[in-house]
């Protein structure tokens, strides 16, 4: 199977209340990909664009930025879910022999709808949907579940808080960089128990892009050290229905991780990892996560949160540009993890810049508590 | 950014998406839901390969994707695997005014589990592994909310 690599990459800043439009947040970041890789839109095959119809409030999300993503006299498809979905369709599509170049660009304006409406619409209509379930209540049903299970404290999730706030102060780009403590989450606001206020992410609107190319069409237009390579993915979907699955149990992470890791040829995550980019829509879920990944034991990884395993300068750096809990962008925070990876891999990520990293793990989740997971390895 | 942009305060138009929808039931959750509308009785469907009893019942097994053929009557009582108790208002969404809890029941005779409300007790009271019986709305209509709500069992 021929190589592919990331050639380029953009991200906005990201914001509540951004005076862009869609269609200009998309405008920003694929022109910005463009000079990134150094090549223009006719560079350009195809395009995966990344949206939700009911977040953007209007059907058909894609037609509506295809001008705004170039991709006008080519083809576009959209993915609606989390940017490593979309970006592994662009993936599929460059590896098809159809396309040697894909743009892959998600937006999102969170701060534009109502979270908790267009969360409970995920829900069966038939069952659960009534009963007024959304992604945080839902969310607080699988932090107790897993507290239960392994015997933990809400005080151990509270470190994820502080760690990723605290990275965040390091990542201009980010929402809510903060210096907090493990007290100050402690007394936030109750939200859903377990789940208190710094436990959960924020609503949050912004854009990403990145470019994807075989290799051998990389090698022509970019020079080498803007390429960052796909060494694997792994995707892996579990149950829809929330009480047909044991909410602390990973079984499609973990499958997903395996593949992922078996084409990228890792069999100690922990040690050959450089860094990690986790799904931490809630504080809960980085630890949760990391077990299913493999980098911790089941049980084990907050245990390892608390002795700094996974600390900026630890021995895994996990969600070093501050994660998603203090910037989270739906269906972009993914593809945005992506482009952390990528920019970590070629040394240009600044003040978060991970020392020497050369291999990277981008993590993204679609549908409620983790429904499905999609990981990918990156490497020089 | 062009200069003409910094004299421009941005507009932003209010709106609001209401579409009417009707959505199909299906045999297998209408037989659920007359069940329950009807007689007052949860009922759930088992794998007849891998014996798995689903509630509420599914078309398919999720393990072997064979038809959960074998319909099974449920006592309604259940144990709470997990909770949270809701503390923002919602009402466009949620049955009860905040706070109320959601539980995750495991029902008695089941291999999975339902979501619903806990009610009838403080919210601070309710612990994994209390023991719940559902309790049955009097007006009937066809939906999850038959069940009004679950209750420790006395």
């Amino acid at each position: 199977m021929e190589r592919v690599a990331i050639i380029g990459v953009s991200q906005t800043k990201y914001t509540q209340n951004n005076p862009l439009t869609f269609a200009e947040l998309v405008y920003q970041v694929t022109t910005e990909a463009l000079e990134d890789a150094g090549i223009t839109i006719q560079d350009i095959d195809n395009v995966v664009s990344v949206s939700s119809d009911f977040w953007d409030g209007r059907t058909i999300s894609s037609m509506a930025i295809s001008d705004a993503s170039g991709a006008y006299g080519k083809d576009i498809t959209t993915v609606e879910g989390d940017g490593t979905f979309g970006a592994l369709y662009g993936l599929m599509r460059t590896l098809s022999g159809s396309f040697n170049t894909t743009l892959v660009v998600a937006h999102h304006k969170g701060t534009e709808s109502n979270m908790k409406g267009i969360t409970n619409t995920a829900f069966d209509p038939l069952v659960e949907r009534r009963l007024g379930l959304d992604a945080i209540s839902s969310a607080a049903l699988q932090a107790r579940r897993y507290m239960t299970k392994y015997g933990l404290k809400e005080e151990q999730f509270a470190l994820v808080s502080v760690k990723n706030h605290g990275n965040a102060m390091r990542n201009p780009l980010a929402l809510f960089p903060m210096e907090i403590t493990v007290e100050d989450v402690m007394n936030s606001r109750k939200i859903a128990d377990p789940l208190k206020l710094l436990d959960c992410s924020p609503v949050t609107d912004g854009a990403a892009a990145i470019i994807l190319a075989t290799e051998h069409v990389a090698k022509k237009l970019v020079p080498p050290k803007k390429c960052v390579w796909v060494k694997g993915v792994g995707h892996c979907s579990d149950a829809f229905r929330l009480g047909d699955r044991d909410l602390a149990d990973t079984r499609a992470l973990t499958a997903a991780a395996k593949r992922a890791y078996s084409l990228a040829g890792i069999q100690d995550p922990c040690r050959e990892l450089d860094l990690a980019e986790v799904y931490d829509a809630f504080s809960y879920m980085e630890p949760l996560w990391l077990e299913g990944l493999g980098i911790a034991p089941e049980g084990m990884a907050c245990e390892y949160l608390e002795r700094g395993k996974f600390d900026f300068h630890g021995q895994l750096p996990v969600n070093p540009s501050g994660g998603r809990i203090s910037t989270h962008p739906v269906q972009v925070a993914g593809l945005s993890e992506l482009v952390e990876c990528a920019l970590q891999l070629r040394g240009e990520a600044g003040d978060r810049q991970v020392e020497g990293a050369r291999t990277a793990l981008a993590h993204g989740i679609n549908g409620m508590c983790g429904q499905a997971h999609c990981v990918w390895i990156l490497g020089k | 950014m062009s200069d003409w942009k910094k004299s421009i305060t941005p507009m932003v138009f209010p709106g609001k998406i209401a579409v009417p929808y009707t959505w199909t039931v299906g045999s297998t959750l209408s037989k659920f839901y007359c069940e329950l509308r009807d007689n007052g009785k949860i009922w759930a469907n088992k794998c007849p390969a891998c014996k798995t009893v689903f509630v509420p019942p599914k078309v398919k097994c999720i393990h072997c994707y064979r038809d959960p053929s074998i319909w099974v009557e449920l006592p309604g009582t259940g144990t709470v695997e997990s909770y949270t108790i809701v503390r923002y208002e919602e009402p466009m969404l949620h049955p009860r005014k905040a706070p109320f809890v959601y539980g995750l029941i495991k029902m008695d005779g089941a291999d999975t589990c339902m979501v619903h409300i806990i009610d009838e007790i403080e919210p601070e009271k309710v612990k994994v592994g209390m023991r719940v019986e559902a309790v049955l709305s009097e007006n009937r209509e066809g939906n999850i909310l038959d069940i009004s709500h679950f209750r420790p069992v006395k």
